[in-house]
């Protein structure tokens, strides 16, 4: 406790504000694009992924052989129950071959990517399901064919649903990014366990991770903008 | 014309296989405004689904101008659901779009050119009373204009049949009146088939002019909507035309014999024909029940009524009561002893 306290002495506080001028700028940047680019890469596997979740189930509208569902299921929730510390070691090798370097931001997109398709497949799943079966029905009495329900019935009534769970996934891989930082990524992560962990610099801990919520604010705030604006049920 | 030749559909649930179509034979003629009635459980939602095929039936065909719709492929079948499209109960309206886009909807999906389509839902809008409603949202707009969009939506693709799943049971009466009005008037104006699915007598009476009773996936009673009206025969009809009389026990005096006027069609009664037979006859008949209902402007419907006393007062009231226009009469069942239920 003793120690905790002399780290926020004035001169602690001082060095603590020189390193956020210095380092926080470029770690900000790393952390804003690697999570940025994972959410995108896992949307783009997660959202086909989610789709299929929901059309290839028995009662959907295209239902799949059963033992193909059942396997991406398990692979599904496999990828889900491994801790995300153990699954950036995991992969490695994969980030080696992708990346060719399991070290730096870039690299750390790759096990950001692998644990958050999933995360969103389940998300776009329980946003498509929300979707009243009485619309499919009403698509398909109008002969509209299996593709046109997707695209023009399932994907666009459920925008607001999709842009809220969106915003949990960018939230929760912020968080993520933090982590990685620790096993070789770069970012805001390696700055405050490089600083506050290997070099008791608490300051600079504090300092990362009120910059961290601030930047998790600012995700929830303009997701929830968005998603209530787009949405057309709300009466304005 | 649709015929439905014997139509079965079972499903199998966890407590086993469920017959919700049982042996349907119907034929519905180009232009008829088509009741089909029934309980809920009944059969309905089913069977229209078996129509349009968003239900496979087991068994049977369904032929849409001797087509056989169970050996169309997926492609074709699109098509002919673009020639027998449907209206919902819940409306099931794309939230996310506005009216104009909803009409436009089943115009999209066949990539109608867009100045075309969207000259096709503008003149729709007005055809169904809603022409300043284009760029709304569904959510905006009350049940009854909502389902005024689902119809205009319903017919973009110019269909020859509307199938209408309990369309106006989620709409207050007045709402009901004006859906049914248009829904006739779109009849009228087009000669388009319409099938409407329903459990509100009302509904039937309003616009249809056949009519099918289901009850336990079997048709019991089918035909021209005032005489199924008039002359019920099958319990389910009655149970539906005289809701209040099938409910609850008849209280009888315990005397007398229980005679039924049936009223079909009298255009009014001129006098009071139960006070007059009193009057005349010195008969004073007791008022066990009555039901009655207007169809097309004609009076329908029966009253149940004990004549007291013996042989002879019950002939001089069959006498008097025969000479009233477009009344018959029934004698009941057997003195003093308790009728089934009607």
């Amino acid at each position: 406790m003793n120690q905790f306290a002399m780290a926020f002495t004035p001169d602690k506080l001082e060095e603590a504000w020189h390193v956020f001028l210095t380092e926080f700028p470029l770690g900000l940047w790393e952390t804003v694009y690697v999570t940025v680019l994972s959410t995108l890469f896992a949307i783009v596997i997660g959202l086909p992924l989610g789709i299929l979740l929901v059309t290839g189930d028995e009662n959907g509208i295209r239902p799949m052989p059963k033992p193909l569902m059942k396997v991406i299921n398990v692979i599904i929730n496999f990828l889900r129950s491994v801790p995300f510390l153990i699954l950036i070691v995991m992969v490695i090798p994969l980030t080696r071959a992708i990346v060719g370097t399991s070290i730096g931001s870039v690299a750390s997109i790759v096990p950001l990517v692998v644990a958050a398709f999933p995360f969103v497949a389940r998300l776009v799943e329980s946003s498509l399901r929300e979707l009243d079966p009485n619309i499919i029905e009403m698509a398909q009495s109008m002969g509209s064919s299996t593709m046109q329900i997707i695209f023009q019935v399932m994907l666009p009534e459920s925008v607001p649903s999709l842009i809220t769970n969106f915003t949990l996934a960018i939230t929760t891989i912020l968080g993520y990014t933090a982590m990685s930082g620790a096993m070789g990524g770069g970012g805001l992560g390696k700055i405050a366990i490089n600083y506050g962990y290997s070099r008791y610099k608490y300051a600079v801990l504090y300092l990362a991770v009120i910059v961290l919520v601030l930047l998790v604010q600012l995700f929830q705030t303009v997701g929830t903008r968005l998603a209530t604006r787009l949405d057309k049920r709300i009466k304005k | 014309m649709i015929e439905l030749r014997n139509l079965s559909k079972r499903f199998v649930t966890a407590d086993g296989p469920v017959e919700a179509l049982n042996g349907v034979n119907l034929t519905v003629n180009d232009g008829d405004i088509y009741g089909i009635i029934g309980m809920s459980g009944a059969g309905k939602s089913t069977l229209v689904r078996c129509i349009n095929m968003l239900e496979r039936p087991t068994e049977g065909s369904v032929l849409l101008d001797g087509q056989d719709l169970g050996a169309l492929s997926k492609k074709e079948m699109q098509a002919v659901r673009r020639q027998v499209t449907m209206i919902f109960q819940s409306f099931n309206l794309l939230m996310q779009r506005t009216c104009l886009q909803n009409i436009m909807f089943p115009l999209k999906l066949i990539h109608t050119p867009r100045a075309e389509a969207e000259a096709r839902a503008k003149a729709l809008l007005k055809t169904v009373g809603l022409p300043d409603k284009a760029n709304v949202y569904p959510a905006q707009l009350s049940g009854g204009q909502q389902q005024r969009i689902a119809i205009a939506r319903a017919l973009a693709t110019n269909p020859r049949v509307l199938l209408c799943d309990e369309a106006t049971s989620a709409l207050d009466p007045k709402t009901t009146q004006s859906i049914l009005e248009l829904i006739r008037q779109i009849n009228r104006d087009t000669g388009i088939t319409v099938i409407v699915i329903t459990h509100q007598m009302s509904v039937v009476q309003e616009i249809c002019n056949r009519v099918a009773i289901l009850e336990h996936g079997a048709v019991v009673e089918e035909g021209e909507v005032s005489e199924v009206f008039s002359h019920p025969r099958a319990a389910a009809t009655k149970a539906l035309v005289f809701p209040d009389m099938a409910a609850g026990e008849i209280v009888s005096t315990g005397y007398g014999q229980r005679v039924r006027l049936i009223f079909e069609g009298s255009v009014t009664i001129d006098k009071p024909l139960i006070a007059s037979l009193a009057m005349e006859c010195g008969i004073a008949a007791n008022i066990l029940g009555a039901s009655t209902r207007t169809i097309g402007n004609r009076e329908y419907g029966y009253m149940l009524i004990e004549i007291p006393g013996g042989p002879d007062e019950l002939a001089r009231a069959l006498n008097y009561i025969g000479k009233a226009p477009n009344v018959s009469v029934q004698v009941e069942a057997e003195y003093g002893k308790k009728e089934a239920a009607v």
